[in-house]
């Protein structure tokens, strides 16, 4: 008995305890047919548990999920799959060493005699590839090859490939590129149309309010309120989600100062391979400088080659008016650089070793007497580090897998900042993290530049370049098409620069 | 809607399928060329080179080596690594030399019930790896040792016998299989003619890898084997069935490992419970695996390539014959040649422009 008016999906009094801590708490919870419907909160707020129990990675302890009006319970996510529900992760489920088309039909590739019909797996493929824009993605090159915004489309083909009812997306556009996000907005208002239910999850109001038609804002493992896009105002929703009132978003900016001596970081004509084009640009002490643009357009392999990643770098780098030649990140590191990855899991963090020793990492020889480390050094390196961005944790010596992913990047930003930088570099450093602690993030940053520090600061987001930065430095093939500062950095002057598009013209006319 | 955005699809930038996949496949590529180079040599410097008695010679001095490296790829692209392929080899070299002579229906349920014995040690293999939970590298160190107590049961000492129709038929070329069994007017057939002088351990190479691992690599089962070494997480949330996989991968090893058993047995006509030697198989396996371009990490490469890679270490040692290199420098001589031939593969991290592809 099918009702078109009947929630397609139904919680009722879900909870879900993971050790002492409760995760969600007796939630219930709708989400109808034809509808794109956001879930809002902080990390922490019991989103992740929600999704990972309606799709069956993890089972609830208690309370009753409803599909289509029929009881159901998923042990794995195979049969959350069978019964229409599917999820695009945030942590990709793909598979690198596998082509792009054995991973998007990884569950049911098209067979004949039992065996997997390569070709017709590959036309399979480049149809749900086409169908989301991306015919550009050849099925036959491994995910490995491809890069993390092109992985990420992988990924939502591979959700497409089975045929949800149920869709969620978990962070699903924070790696894409903007035209990409366009054609994932796209695919969504027709699957809307068809009648699947989607499950929007995202920390960005502003794709929220492109797409959705309820929100439903959670916190602290309980579901809060559930209403129609437009009945709360913006501000109403934020204080919803963090539970008190928010003053300003963003720390104010000083006023520009008139720079003394060198500046702390001068590139000039920085070039690499086929990716970098001749970049000149400098950082002073005190400042927040942003880089900008389409994702891929260079600015990684800015920071990079900065960081002495890369091998081959052509041009001229100066700190502190001293040449910059680093062959690893090891000497980077010497010369009072840091990096904060894009990747925390990977590049950031070594996931099954301690808070305490992920936080030392970068800084073991200053904290080493001889060959040995200083144990009591070390813990108060590690006590203050806690301290000094309040990163919230049981013991120092748990797993830092265990964290929440806004804890976890504080450990990676505390660990570069016991290094003393006076450069800092940041690759998308708020990239899939609360509200909450972006703000402790954008604080840390100024009052960073403030006690000196250089900061050179990559980031997709375009509310935060304008909110944090002082200069913004707006990329496009591989060079620097515009350089932005203070009020003439706004989100209409970054997204036509980014475009290449040339306003200059009307603006100096 | 998929048709037209299809056509737009800039498919001349692609480039064309084989240069894809030479690309992918650069490592097996860097082994054929170490091959070609070794055996070439080899040939060229023997007295009797490239003809079919040394052809017929060293494709028996290839098989079961060959057998054992396929065996050892499937857990490894799983991966994970088998300690246990030699013990099994030598386990069932020993059940071979009681069962594989009388009758000719005795024969044949000889061979079947050696093939039946691999397979199911490889199978409790997978079944302490998947139910017991242990890491497969040390799961298989103490199966393998079990393996090698239950063969030295079989057989205390070397011995046993083998059908002597069956050793002379398997271990020379189609024409004297023909002949023992009466084939093709006992080999005559002018059509046979030009396939009669192909070694029969080549067939057999040839057999087990199209008729059992390339099916088994297009297979739900075989694609999940993969997923598994490339990153067991995703493959999980991709509802793929991991535990089948595993499963099938020691199983299959355990398939391949008989298969080089049995092959022993018929070619030596003896068991021997062999302890150094079937360790030695097992390192040897590992090295042919590493040698065909087969990550230990997992996820990628192929048994086939394993098989160049088991060429390439026999053709080493066969060039130890031509040169007369004395037997106390051999090991010193193979180990830096092998050394040699894997550090090929570490020559990625001079292109590479990123270091930082280097760790993934």
């Amino acid at each position: 008995m099918q009702n078109e008016f009947a929630p397609f999906l139904t919680l009722t009094g879900i909870s879900k305890r993971y050790g002492g801590v409760r995760a969600l708490d007796g939630v219930t919870f709708a989400c109808g047919r034809g509808s794109i419907h956001a879930v809002l909160g902080e990390n922490g707020a019991g989103k992740s548990t929600l999704i990972k129990i309606v799709s069956g990675v993890v089972q609830p302890d208690e309370g009753l999920m409803r599909l289509d009006g029929r009881e159901v319970a998923f042990p794995n996510p195979a049969a959350a799959n069978r019964a229409g529900v599917v999820c695009v992760f945030q942590e990709l489920s793909l598979m690198p060493d596998l082509t792009v088309a054995d991973n998007i039909l990884a569950a049911d590739p098209p067979r004949r005699f039992g065996l997997i019909d390569g070709r017709a797996q590959r036309r399979r493929a480049e149809e749900l590839l086409a169908s989301i824009g991306c015919a550009d993605v050849d099925p036959r090159l491994r995910v490995r090859d491809l890069p993390l915004s092109r992985r990420q489309m992988v990924e939502i083909a591979k959700a497409l490939a089975k045929k949800p009812r149920l869709l969620i997306l978990d962070e699903a556009t924070s790696a894409l590129t903007a035209a990409d996000v366009e054609r994932v907005y796209a695919m969504l208002r027709r699957l809307k149309a068809d009648g699947v239910a989607i499950l929007y999850i995202s920390h960005r109001m502003h794709e929220i309010d492109a797409l959705a038609d309820t929100l439903s804002v959670f916190r602290n493992g309980r579901h809060i309120e559930t209403f129609a896009k437009g009945a709360r105002s913006p501000d109403r929703i934020v204080e919803l989600m963090i539970g008190r009132e928010i003053t300003a978003q963003y720390p104010p900016k000083p006023l520009p100062k008139e720079s003394v001596g060198p500046p702390r970081l001068d590139v000039r004509d920085l070039s690499w391979g086929e990716r970098l084009k001749g970049l000149s640009f400098s950082v002073g002490a005190g400042e927040i400088v942003g880089l900008g643009g389409l994702d891929g357009q260079g600015q990684k392999e800015v920071l990079l080659a900065l960081f002495g990643v890369l091998k081959g770098v052509g041009g001229t780098v100066t700190v502190d008016g001293r040449p910059h030649r680093p062959g690893s990140p090891a000497e980077a590191k010497d010369g009072g650089l840091a990096l904060i990855p894009e990747d925390r899991k990977t590049e950031g963090l070594m996931l099954p070793m301690s808070i305490a020793d992920n936080l030392v990492a970068a800084s073991l020889k200053p904290l080493s007497k001889g060959l040995v480390i200083d144990r009591a050094k070390e813990r108060a390196a590690v006590a203050d580090a806690v301290r000094r961005l309040r990163i919230k944790i049981g013991s120092a010596e748990d797993a830092v897998s265990t964290l929440s992913g806004g804890n976890q990047q504080k450990v990676v930003i505390a660990k570069w900042l016991m290094t003393g930088p006076g450069l800092i570099l940041l690759n998308d450093p708020t990239r899939g993290i609360d509200v909450g602690t972006k703000q402790e993030i954008y604080r840390l940053l100024r009052d960073l530049a403030d006690g000196g520090a250089a900061i050179l600061f990559y980031s997709t987001d375009y509310d935060e370049l304008i909110g944090c930065c002082d200069r913004v430095s707006v990329m496009y093939d591989g060079r620097i098409v515009r350089e932005l500062e203070g009020d003439a950095i706004t989100e209409q002057a970054i997204v036509a620069s980014a475009l290449n598009m040339n306003t200059e013209m009307t603006h100096h006319g | 809607m998929a048709d037209a955005a299809l056509s737009t699809a800039p498919r001349a930038a692609r480039g064309g399928s084989l240069a894809l996949r030479l690309r992918q496949n650069a490592g097996l590529l860097g082994a054929i060329g170490l091959f070609v180079l070794f055996y070439g040599v080899y040939n060229l410097y023997h007295p009797r080179g490239f003809s079919q008695q040394v052809l017929i010679q060293n494709a028996n001095e290839v098989f079961t080596i060959a057998l054992v490296a396929m065996a050892q790829t499937v857990p490894v692209i799983l991966g994970g690594l088998d300690l246990s392929v030699g013990a099994v080899m030598t386990l069932v070299n020993c059940l071979a030399s009681h069962l594989v002579t009388g009758s000719a229906g005795e024969i044949a349920l000889g061979i079947l019930a050696c093939l039946a014995a691999g397979t199911a040690f490889g199978f409790l293999n997978g079944c302490v790896v998947v139910f017991g939970r242990i890491q497969p590298i040390i799961a298989t160190l103490a199966t393998g040792a079990i393996a090698i107590g239950l063969a030295l049961f079989l057989r205390p000492k070397p011995g046993g016998k083998l059908d002597a129709d069956l050793s002379w038929a398997m271990t020379n070329s189609l024409g004297d299989f023909a002949e023992t069994y009466g084939l093709f007017d006992g080999g005559q057939a002018p059509w046979f003619q030009p396939i009669a002088g192909i070694p029969v351990p080549l067939v057999l190479l040839v057999l087990v890898a199209v008729c059992v691992w390339m099916p088994f690599r297009r297979t739900l089962t075989g694609r999940t084997v993969y997923a598994v070494g490339s990153a067991e997480g995703a493959a999980f949330m991709s509802g793929l069935p991991i535990a089948r996989a595993k499963l099938a991968a020691f199983t299959l090893a355990g398939f391949f490992a008989g298969v080089g058993g049995l092959f022993l047995a018929i070619q030596t006509s003896t068991g021997n419970a062999d302890i150094p030697q079937a360790g030695a198989y097992t390192l040897n396996s590992i090295a042919a695996v590493v040698i065909g371009g087969t990550s230990l990490l997992g996820g990628t490469g192929g048994a086939v390539a394993s098989v160049v890679g088991a060429l390439v270490l026999r053709a080493i040692s066969f060039n130890f014959r031509i040169f007369d290199i004395p037997p106390l420098m051999q090991p010193l001589v193979e180990g830096l040649v092998l050394l040699a031939a894997v550090s090929l593969g570490a020559l990625r991290a001079l292109r590479t422009r990123n270091r930082l592809e280097l760790f993934r």
